[in-house]
C-alpha cells in the first residue's frame, strides 16, 4: 500500500500551470477596473468556456471534462488569486449551479440543464437564501404548490449568485406541508419564465464584479417535470450540495490569501525606510511567515477535504473545517498584506484592500462560520 | 502534412536561477517548454487544421521532459517522441543533437519541421539549421509568418529591424520567432486526453547510434550569472546641459568615446 502522496497528478500539474499563467495574463488586468465598475467577466468567461473549464468535474457525455475535485479547487484557488469576482463566478457556477444537476437530476434533466452549463452557454446558479432563511435555510417560505401536472411558484429569494447569467436555476420551495413540518424540494425553474424577476441592485462591500440577485417569484409555473431529485428530499439535497461548495469558497480563501501574499512579499522587497527594505524588518518578515504558514496549512486542507470528497468518501466535516478555516484565515492575511503596505495599502491600486473586501464573504456565504463550527461540532459530538 | 516539431525542456528564466559548482541548480528550478518552441507548436497545430495531416512532438533529454511532451499533446499535438539520452550521454551540444535528430528524421519523411528560434538556455539558435542541413532540406530561421500552398511556401522572416520575404518549398524546417502566432492555453479536455496519447520513447540504440558518434564537440569552460545591473542614472538640468553632460560622462567614465 502506497497510498500517502502530496503530489498533484500529471493532469493536475498541467492544469496548474495553464490557470495560473491564465489567471497572470488574463485575469489580472482589468480587476481594479471591474471592482471600480461593477463589470462582470464576460470576457473571461468565453475564454475559460473555449478552454473546457466551465464543465471541469462533469461527465463528458454532456460536454463535461470529468476532472476531480481536486482540480477543481485548483482552477477556484488560481482565478481568486487574481480577481475573487471570477473566483466566485466560477465555483458558484460548478457547485451551486452544476453539481446539484449532476447529483439529483435524471437523465433527461442533465442532457437538457448541465449541458449548457458545461459548454458555458448558462451559467450555474442555486437559490436557497430568502429574506428570512438565511443560515436556518429551513425557514424557507418560497411555496410550489402543485395544480393540474404544474407546480406554481410564490415567495423570493435574495443573494443569488450568478442569475442574471442563469438560463434556469435550481431552487428550494414548500411542496407540502404535513402539520408543522414542512415538505421542502428542489425545483429547476427557466429564468425567463413568466412571473420570474432577477434584479441584481446590491450595493456589496466586494465581489463587485460578481452577480448577486434577488429572484422574485409570482405565480410561476413549470411542469412537474422540472422537480430536481426527490420530492422532500430538497432539505437533505442542498445540505450535500453546500457540503461540495464549502471546498469552492475554501480554495477561494487561498488563492485570495495567496495573491494578497504575493503582493505584500513584493511590496515589503521593494519599500524602504529608515535605509532598509521592509523585507530586512525581522518585523515584517514574522508577518509573512505568519501568513505563508496559513495559507499552506488551508491549502493543505483544502486538498483532503477535496480527495476525500473524489474517492468517495464522507467529506461534510473536512469541507466545514476548511471552509471555516480558510476563510477566517484569509481575513487575518489580508489584513496583514494590507498593514505591510502602510498607507498605501489602503489605496486601490495597490489591490489589497480589494482582497480583504472580497475576503469577507468567505466567512459568511454558504454558510458562516458559526454555521461551520456548528457542523463540525455536530461530527464530534 | 506530416509534421514534426523540435521542443526543449529548458528552465525558466524568469524564476529564479541558482549557479552553484558551474552548474544551474535544477532543485528549485522550474521547468518549461523553450517559449520559442511553443510557437512552433502552435502553428504545427494551426497547419495541421487547416491542411490536414498529423503533428509529433520530438525532444531529447530525461524522463523529466515527459511533461512538456504531455502539455505539447495537451495543446493538440497527435503524437510525441522521447529520445532519451539519460543513461547514455552526461552532455549534449549542438552538433549531437542534431546528430541525433536527424536519424530519427531520415526516414520519416516529413513534409515540415518546426523549431524554435533559439532555446532561451543555450541560445545558440543551432540545431534547427544544422539538422536541415543533415537531412538536405531547406531552411529558414527566424520565421514571423508562414503560408503554405501546395508545396510552395510564403514565409516572412524577422531580420534584425525589418522583415524579408521568402518563397521556398517543402519539406521544409522553418525556426519560430516570436510574433509567428499567439500560443493557445491547453484545454482542459486536451489535458484530459494527452495522457492517452502515443508517446514513444526511444534510446540511442534504438536509433543505431553510437555513443561515439555523438561525442560534444563543445567545451563548456565556465558558467555564470550576468553581473547585477547597477541602477540607471538620471541626468538633471536644461538640455543642452545634459547633452554636454552625458558626453563627458561617456567619455570619462564609460570610455566609450
Ligand atoms: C455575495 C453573496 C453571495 C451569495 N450567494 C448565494 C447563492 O448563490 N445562493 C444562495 O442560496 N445564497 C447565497 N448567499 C446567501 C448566504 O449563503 C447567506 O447570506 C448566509 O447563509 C447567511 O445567511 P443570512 O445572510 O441570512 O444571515 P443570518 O442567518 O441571519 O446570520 C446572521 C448572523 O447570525 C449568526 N447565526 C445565525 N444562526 C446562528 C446560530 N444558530 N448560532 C450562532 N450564530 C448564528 C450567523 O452566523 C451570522 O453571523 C450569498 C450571500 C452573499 C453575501
Ligand atoms: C487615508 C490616509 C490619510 C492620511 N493622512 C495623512 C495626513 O493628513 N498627513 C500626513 O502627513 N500623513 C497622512 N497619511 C500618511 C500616514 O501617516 C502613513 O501612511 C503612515 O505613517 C505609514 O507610512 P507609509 O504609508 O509610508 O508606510 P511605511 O512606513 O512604508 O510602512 C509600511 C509597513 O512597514 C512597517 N514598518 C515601517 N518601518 C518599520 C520598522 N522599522 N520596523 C517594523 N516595521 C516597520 C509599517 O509599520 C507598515 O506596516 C495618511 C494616510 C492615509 C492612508
Amino acid at each position: 500500500m502506497n497510498a500517502m502522496n502530496f503530489d498533484l497528478t500529471a493532469e493536475q500539474g498541467m492544469l496548474q500551470k495553464m490557470i495560473r499563467e491564465f489567471s497572470d495574463e488574463v485575469v489580472a488586468s482589468g480587476a481594479i477596473e471591474r471592482d471600480k465598475n461593477k463589470a462582470f467577466p464576460v470576457e473571461i468567461f468565453k475564454q475559460l468556456s473555449d478552454m473546457g473549464i466551465m464543465g471541469l468535474p462533469f461527465p463528458e457525455e454532456y460536454g463535461g471534462a470529468g476532472a476531480d475535485t481536486i482540480s477543481f479547487a485548483i482552477v477556484t484557488e488560481e482565478l481568486s488569486r487574481t480577481c475573487a469576482s471570477t473566483g466566485i463566478t466560477y465555483s458558484a457556477h460548478i457547485s451551486l449551479g452544476g453539481a446539484p444537476l449532476h447529483l439529483f437530476g435524471t437523465e433527461k434533466q442533465k442532457e437538457k440543464y448541465l449541458t449548457p452549463i458545461c459548454t458555458g452557454e448558462s451559467f450555474g446558479a442555486f437559490g436557497l437564501t430568502e429574506p428570512n432563511a438565511g443560515s436556518d435555510a429551513g425557514g424557507t417560505e418560497t411555496t410550489a404548490s402543485l395544480e393540474n401536472g404544474e407546480f406554481v411558484i410564490n415567495g423570493s429569494k435574495v443573494f443569488i449568485t450568478n442569475a442574471s447569467y442563469a438560463k434556469h436555476l435550481a431552487l428550494t420551495a414548500i411542496t407540502d406541508r404535513n402539520g408543522n413540518n414542512k415538505e421542502i424540494s428542489a425545483i429547476i425553474v427557466p429564468t425567463d419564465a413568466q412571473g420570474f424577476t432577477i434584479k441584481s441592485e446590491y450595493e456589496k462591500m466586494g465581489l463587485n464584479a460578481s452577480n448577486t440577485t434577488e429572484l422574485i417569484l409570482e405565480n410561476v409555473r413549470v411542469p412537474e417535470e422540472n422537480l430536481l431529485g426527490v420530492r422532500g428530499n430538497g432539505f437533505k439535497q442542498f445540505l450535500t450540495t453546500l457540503d461540495g461548495g464549502r471546498i469552492g469558497i475554501a480554495a477561494m480563501a487561498v488563492g485570495i490569501a495567496q495573491g494578497a501574499l504575493n503582493k505584500a512579499v513584493q511590496y515589503a522587497k521593494e519599500r524602504k525606510q529608515f535605509g532598509k527594505t521592509l523585507s530586512q524588518f525581522q518585523a515584517t518578515q514574522f508577518k509573512l511567515a505568519d501568513m505563508e504558514v496559513k495559507i499552506q496549512l488551508a491549502r493543505t486542507f483544502v486538498y483532503k477535504a477535496a480527495w476525500l470528497k473524489d474517492q468517495g468518501r464522507p467529506f461534510g466535516k473536512e469541507a466545514a473545517i476548511a471552509k471555516y478555516y480558510a476563510s477566517e484565515m484569509a481575513m487575518e492575511v489580508c489584513d496583514e498584506a494590507i498593514q505591510i503596505h502602510g498607507g498605501y495599502g489602503y489605496m486601490k491600486e495597490y489591490e489589497v484592500e480589494r482582497y480583504l473586501r472580497d475576503a469577507k464573504l468567505l466567512e459568511i456565504g454558504e454558510g458562516t462560520s458559526e454555521v461551520q463550527k456548528m457542523v463540525i461540532a455536530r461530527h464530534i459530538l | 502534412m506530416n509534421i514534426f516539431v523540435l521542443v526543449k525542456r529548458t528552465f525558466d528564466t524568469e524564476e529564479k536561477i541558482v549557479v552553484s559548482g558551474g552548474k544551474i541548480q535544477e532543485d528549485g528550478a522550474e521547468f518549461i517548454i523553450n517559449p520559442y518552441d511553443e510557437y512552433a507548436i502552435e502553428e504545427a497545430i494551426q497547419k495541421r487544421d487547416a491542411l490536414g495531416g498529423k503533428v509529433t512532438v520530438v525532444t531529447i533529454g530525461g524522463e523529466d521532459a515527459e511533461k512538456q511532451l504531455r502539455t505539447a499533446l495537451a495543446m493538440g499535438a497527435d503524437e510525441a517522441v522521447l529520445i532519451n539520452t539519460e543513461d547514455d550521454l552526461d552532455e549534449l551540444d549542438q552538433y549531437s543533437s542534431a546528430y541525433i535528430l536527424s536519424e530519427y528524421l531520415k526516414d520519416k519523411e516529413a513534409d515540415l519541421i518546426l523549431a524554435g528560434n533559439v532555446a532561451i538556455d543555450g541560445g545558440s539558435g543551432q540545431v534547427g539549421p544544422r539538422l536541415a542541413d543533415l537531412l538536405g532540406i531547406n531552411y529558414v530561421t527566424t520565421v514571423t509568418s508562414l503560408e503554405i500552398d501546395g508545396t510552395n511556401v510564403k514565409i516572412v522572416r524577422d531580420i534584425e529591424g525589418d522583415s524579408e520575404v521568402l518563397e521556398t518549398s517543402l519539406p521544409l524546417l522553418v525556426t519560430a520567432q516570436q510574433g509567428l502566432n499567439e500560443p493557445r492555453y491547453p484545454s482542459l479536455p486536451g489535458i484530459m486526453k494527452a495522457k492517452k496519447k502515443p508517446l514513444e520513447e526511444l534510446e540511442l540504440d534504438d536509433l543505431d547510434i553510437d555513443e561515439d558518434d555523438v561525442e560534444v564537440k563543445v567545451e563548456t569552460v565556465e558558467i555564470y550569472l550576468p553581473p547585477q545591473k547597477a541602477a540607471g542614472r538620471v541626468l538633471e538640468g536644461d538640455l543642452s546641459a545634459q547633452v554636454k553632460e552625458l558626453v563627458n560622462l561617456l567619455h570619462s567614465e564609460a570610455k566609450v568615446i
